[in-house]
């Protein structure tokens, strides 16, 4: 039975230190409510997977949470680079764990399986000098086929368009590597744009991407993906990633911006004040997030 | 007065041909599919690792998870599927990469400029480049040509081109190189040399900017055709459909 229950508490009852963690999406959907709670929550020594670490996590590095990220594209999409991940790595002050696109989504693919790992068609390159590849024999060619390891996250984090009250989860848009993070993780939660009363979204079933007993907590957190975007409700919000880009080079002004942006204030209702109803309206699509500016 | 930017978008979007299926990566070659795609290649099928298949964007997307390329695309699919029963299956056409540095063999590094343990800058990392380069039928890569980018050999393969010696046999890998100075195609032994110089630039240029001896692959040195105004047209407004970032 899913639970549904306020952010800060899915935090705190299911976000532990020292706990592997993927906050999931490709550009799109990406956690953004969830990881703040994170920081807010001081949680510490986290390893933090996703294909493509972004603003989010350079975030959640800069406060200090992580300390090593599994990825396999670590930049701010459509600007340039992370400026707080390269510098914890250029300054030793993370540790990485890195692989290709393919590979990582592979990874997923055998941890949602509950195999131990996945065969993949690549070539060697320098990140297998650094990590050498294992392989297995098939058993019906004889050939070497490459294998990567499963990944299984403690706990995978997703954010959705709509949740109902079971748990059920439905999203729609670019699906990037959420489904596969979300099967493969120990224990999934989620956070929602908007949730609806149980079995009241039925009908949709082209757009559920989990049914809820696999869901162990979900809650309401209107645009929690801020400032990605969530189809058809929001676009992304582009002039803060560029922001950040600035930003985040200096560690006192990244420093003064989480503390503005994420630890002064009280959660994430907290924070849609602070932005403002104006704010999002710039953002919002029409006909899209009605319901959820509602409650 | 067109950039040496401008004719390195052009030129690498001459590249494209109707029809051909375009894995997309970050930047120019971005710009440059997205103008394929409004002047002579309309079939152009856009696809991105984000898992967007056939992509019909009004306006030019800043990043490859952008909104706007799911609008109207055909499909987006999870990116396990476009990497595992797509690309790797040899579905895609063309490889459409950047790169921060590439080497004589068409090695690419998107990963660590310096040693990977202690690196003097961290790039964002391979992302689908290496499977891209690796299982397009054949890539094409978009780059600013100076020393830094243009070393004898790179500091990391991120994505490996041609094997020592040889071209690859089944033409995938590296086919073409355009940069801010030319273009640049690869000899039997799989070695990049050059095919033709952008209006403005010399081979002198070329080897001053190139860290190995890069040699000529053709006598017709002189890239044609000049670029057309409906080329400088439609490059000019897919700029204006990008209002803010620093891509253009």
């Amino acid at each position: 039975m899913t639970q549904r229950m306020a952010l800060s508490e899915l935090i705190s009852s299911y976000i532990r230190a020292e706990s592997t963690v993927y906050l999931a999406g490709f550009s799109h959907l990406i956690p953004f409510a969830a990881g703040h709670e994170i920081i807010r929550h001081g949680i510490k020594h986290l390893t933090l997977c996703r294909s493509t670490p972004d603003l989010l996590y350079d975030q959640m590095i800069a406060a200090g949470v992580a300390a090593k990220v599994v990825f396999s594209y670590a930049g701010n999409p459509g600007v340039g680079l992370l400026p707080a991940f390269r510098r914890a790595v250029e300054t030793g002050g993370i540790v990485i764990e890195e692989y290709t696109h393919a590979e990582m989504v592979a990874r997923l693919e055998a941890g949602a399986a509950g195999l131990p790992f996945w065969p993949v068609r690549a070539e060697d390159n320098d990140l297998t000098v650094q990590r050498p590849r294992a392989s297995v024999v098939c058993p019906y060619s004889g050939t070497q086929i490459p294998v990567v390891p499963a990944l299984n996250p403690d706990v995978t984090l997703i954010h959705v368009q709509r949740a109902d009250e079971a748990g059920n989860l439905y999203m729609w848009g670019l699906p990037g590597e959420i489904k596969e993070a979300a099967l493969a993780a120990r224990t999934l939660v989620a956070t929602a744009e908007e949730i609806v009363p149980a079995d009241s979204a039925r009908t949709d079933r082209e757009h559920l991407i989990v049914p809820g007993f696999r869901v162990a907590a979900v809650a309401h957190a209107p645009y929690g993906a801020h400032p990605s975007y969530a189809a058809g409700l929001y676009e992304r919000d582009t002039v803060l990633y560029q922001e950040w880009n600035r930003i985040a080079r200096d560690t006192a002004q990244c420093n003064k911006w989480l503390d503005e942006w994420v630890r002064g204030v009280p959660d994430h209702a907290g924070y849609l004040a602070k932005r403002g109803v104006r704010y999002f309206e710039r953002l919002a699509l029409k006909g899209g997030h009605d319901r959820a500016n509602e409650s | 007065m067109p950039t040496s930017r401008d004719w390195m978008i052009i030129a690498a979007a001459r590249l494209l041909q109707d029809g051909e299926r375009v894995l997309v990566g970050v930047g120019v070659p971005n710009i440059a599919a997205n103008l394929a795609k409004r002047l002579h290649a309309p079939g152009l099928v856009l696809v991105y690792e984000s898992g967007v298949i056939d992509a019909r964007p009004e306006k030019l997307p800043l990043s490859i998870g952008d909104g706007t390329l799911v609008e109207d695309a055909l499909a987006v699919l999870p990116m396990y599927e476009l990497f595992s029963h797509y690309l790797v299956r040899g579905w895609i056409d063309v490889g459409f990469l950047g790169a921060a540095q590439i080497d004589a063999s068409g090695n690419l590094n998107s990963t660590v400029l310096g040693p990977y343990e202690s690196p003097r800058v961290r790039l964002a990392g391979s992302g689908g480049a290496a499977e891209i380069a690796t299982y397009a039928k054949r890539t094409i890569i978009v780059m600013e040509h100076d020393r830094n980018r243009f070393p004898a050999k790179v500091d990391f393969i991120t994505s490996p081109g041609h094997p020592p010696g040889a071209r690859r046999p089944d033409g995938r890998g590296p086919w073409r190189v355009v940069t801010s100075l030319g273009l640049f195609g690869f000899d039997e032994h799989g070695r990049m040399g050059v095919l033709a110089l952008l209006p403005g630039h010399s081979y002198e240029e070329v080897l001053d900017m190139t860290g190995w001896r890069i040699p000529c692959l053709t006598d017709e040195f002189h890239y044609s055709p000049p670029i057309q105004p409906e080329e400088e047209a439609a490059l000019a407004a897919l700029r204006s459909t990008l209002t803010i970032g620093d891509q253009k």
